[in-house]
């Protein structure tokens, strides 16, 4: 028998274009004591704390050691971290807690990027003999992606900018989103996308707590059971990949259960309109599903935020009741090579 | 339910040395994990999931390397998770390994740790001036070294305890083949007369920049079964963190450590580490940090860690053999190092660590640190299966 294991509680920053006047951990502390007051849990409650973050955004090495001051890491904790989207670090708490060595854990990750110049950076990710010297930024590639599914017929520029349009709309009643509204589709940025169809670029910060079994009960009145969570890579050269695939996210998928029944809503960390039609198009959602109701990556997109960003706000819907089986995804590297997928389910009502 | 034992079927590393102009990051990467699988006698189809670590991508000047490396380790269709723990990284990423198969999650995992410090400067790549923020001072030798000083002070030893360390662990390395320093003509007199860099830190007294990554396949009971050569088996597993500076902190005997090591001596039944541990790697970048290490697991009293070293009871055949591949202090990928004590704790119980093999090594206990003596890993492995 596995153990169960639900997100009981979810918070987040304002996500904002700067934030110039706070330092990393002055940024992620008020997300800490937001998501840890909504359980009535102090640090020294949690069993295991994980984290996600980038010293590349950060611009110093070891920069996750100064978060961890903030956190609060006496007496000392079991914690851990990785160098990824916060998604992944939920990941590693929820293999810690079904071995059964923590009933509970703290989850966060957070990103600034107004410091620095986000296209450049993500350029370093790149492979660093063949591909990085040419500094193909990640609008770029993108692009590529996108004028392969135009090209495969798969979408056209107006469905592009309807899904942008969608996205807005939606943020519209999420007041930590970036981006909100009416947004113009604007000009190319990288031809076929325009500024319309790429996120914001912006800082944030966010914070999960997982429970197992019936502490999960105690701690939150309709937990989001994580029924299954899988993440898969892909090569990391765009040449030998189809960039109109997603079979990573596919396979994610499959292993998560996320094809057993239909889910009522998916989060899709999709940075680029593009990037919805792909993700659409592996994890089989019709019209029916209810995609990015907070309005997804396009309305706020703190990197190495953004994918524990939807997890939370999935796992918050079910909180409320709006949802009763919910996707969620994570993304990492060029053009969606590496995915995660989550399926979280509410208790029946 | 219970957890599912967990196995070490194969170890890997390559031949460490200061830079290893001769291959790619990938290269150098997929060296290890080659040699993983061949002592596994397994192939890249039999691994399901593959977990990476390093410290902090700035040693290469690579974003979150993970993703470039995902093609040479064989991970595409496959999950990959990078750790990152500061220097405590090697062991830490072993231990989320190890969890994939202690949770069932998945039946054989490839965990790897690997530093290219030849790409870059590790130094300067710890020491970029933040505003508002104490700076490092010219890298972790600077930070340490008052550490080190508190400690000789707190214990009144002599000055010669640290170059003892240093010359049995450069010894050591030369029945390693994997280590990067072989000083053949290494003298205790020479260790002495070494320059001094971070008083009272001499420079054969540190540990070298070094190229080279480290591998291990873990596996279920199961798979236990079916490997070729003896598996180890791990009893515990540990990491504790807290935070770099704080009113109160014990730099010399960090909490942390102490609390690490309480962890994995409960779950291994370890009632008195001196008597039931064999043999131990641990994480000794500069050579004070044995003794001050043998207090802080409680291999000896608080004060009495440097008479086990002045007595040659760390030595490669004293009663508590201490880093008997050389070590840190021989060898230094940075974010390899703590895998290489994990993996070379796994080589002596499975009686496979060739002219530097402890006989008998039953239970053995891999260490790792970082950060400001912070982050702490630690694993002990035993040549039988646990007993629950």
């Amino acid at each position: 028998m596995t153990r169960e294991i639900a997100v009981v509680a979810f918070a987040q920053t304002d996500h904002r274009r700067t934030s110039d006047e706070l330092s990393e951990v002055e940024m992620l502390m008020p997300v800490l004591h937001a998501v840890l007051d909504q359980t009535g849990l102090k640090t020294a409650d949690i069993g295991f704390t994980c984290s996600g973050s980038s010293d590349y955004l950060a611009g110093r090495a070891f920069s996750f050691t100064l978060a961890l001051d903030g956190v609060g890491a006496w007496p000392p904790i079991s914690e851990s971290h990785v160098e990824m989207d916060g998604a992944w670090a939920l990941y590693e708490a929820w293999t810690k807690l079904l071995t059964g060595d923590a009933d509970t854990a703290l989850v966060y990750s957070y990103g600034k990027s107004s410091p620095g110049s986000v296209r450049d950076v993500l350029t370093r990710q790149l492979d660093p003999y063949y591909v990085a010297p040419l500094w193909p930024d990640s609008v770029a590639l993108a692009a590529l992606q996108a004028q392969a599914l135009i090209d495969a017929g798969d979408t056209d520029e107006p469905a592009l900018a309807a899904v942008a349009a969608r996205s807005r709309t939606d943020a519209t009643t999420n007041s930590h989103a970036q981006l909100r509204g009416s947004v113009p589709q604007g000009d190319y940025l990288v031809r076929p996308l325009r500024t319309g169809d790429c996120p914001p670029i912006g800082d944030g910060a966010a914070a999960v707590i997982l429970a197992a079994g019936e502490r999960a009960r105690d701690l939150c009145e309709r937990p989001a059971w994580i029924r299954g969570i899988d993440h898969r890579i892909e090569a990391h050269g765009l040449g030998v990949r189809d960039l109109t695939d997603s079979p990573s996210t596919r396979l994610a998928a499959e292993r998560a259960g996320a094809f057993e029944r239909p889910v009522d809503t998916a989060e899709l960390h999709a940075p680029f309109t593009s990037q919805e039609v792909v993700l659409r198009k592996a994890l089989r959602l019709d019209d029916s599903v209810r995609v990015n109701p907070s309005g997804g990556a396009l309305a706020a997109n703190p990197v190495m935020a953004a994918g524990l960003l939807r997890i939370g706000e999935a796992a918050a819907r079910i909180h409320r009741g709006e949802s009763d089986r919910a996707l969620a995804h994570a993304t990492s590297g060029p053009c969606l090579q590496q995915n995660l997928v989550a399926v979280l389910e509410g208790d029946p009502r | 339910m219970s957890k599912e034992p967990v196995a070490v079927v194969g170890v890997g590393q390559t031949k460490h040395v200061a830079a290893r102009r001769d291959v790619s990051i990938a290269g150098l990467v997929r060296e290890a994990a080659r040699r993983a699988l061949d002592d596994a006698e397994l192939s890249w189809a039999d691994i399901d999931a593959v977990v990476i670590g390093k410290a902090p991508d700035f040693f290469e000047g690579v974003m979150m390397p993970e993703l470039y490396l995902a093609d040479a380790l064989g991970a595409v269709g496959k999950p990959m998770l990078r750790v990152h723990t500061a220097g405590s990284v090697g062991g830490s990423t072993a231990l989320v390994a190890a969890n994939l198969v202690a949770a069932r999650v998945h039946g054989t995992v490839l965990t790897l740790a690997f530093e290219k410090q030849s790409e870059s400067n590790a130094m300067w790549g710890l020491s970029l001036p933040i505003p508002f923020q104490q700076p490092l001072l010219a890298g972790a030798g600077g930070f340490f070294a008052p550490h080190v000083r508190a400690y000789m002070r707190r214990t009144g030893a002599p000055d010669t305890v640290g170059s003892l360390v240093a010359y049995k662990d450069r010894r050591n390395a030369l029945k390693n083949p994997y280590a990067h320093l072989h000083e053949h003509d290494i003298t205790l007199e020479k260790v002495q007369a070494s320059p001094m860099l971070w008083d009272p830190i001499r420079y054969s007294e540190t540990c070298p920049s070094s190229d080279g990554a480290c591998a291990m396949v873990l596996t279920d009971r199961a798979g236990a079964a079916r490997a070729p050569r003896p598996p180890a088996w791990m009893h515990g597993g540990a990491m504790r963190s807290e935070p770099t500076l704080f009113a109160g902190k014990d730099a010399v005997s960090p909490q942390a450590g102490k609390d690490c090591a309480a962890d994995v001596y409960r779950q291994a039944g370890i009632a008195d580490p001196r008597r039931d541990i064999d043999a131990v790697e641990m994480y000794v970048p500069f050579s004070w940090y044995e003794p001050m290490w043998l207090e802080n697991l409680g291999f000896a009293d608080e004060g009495e860690g440097w008479k086990l070293t002045e007595a040659g009871v760390t030595e490669l055949d004293g009663d508590l053999p201490v880093n008997m591949s050389g070590g840190v202090l021989s060898t230094n990928p940075i974010g390899a190092s703590g895998m290489i004590r994990f993996a070379e704790a796994a080589l002596q119980v499975r009686g496979l660590a060739g002219e530097h093999q402890v006989e008998g090594a039953r239970r053995v206990l891999g260490h790792a640190y970082g950060g400001g003596s912070q982050f702490f890993s630690m694993w002990l492995v035993g040549s039988q299966p646990p007993a629950s």
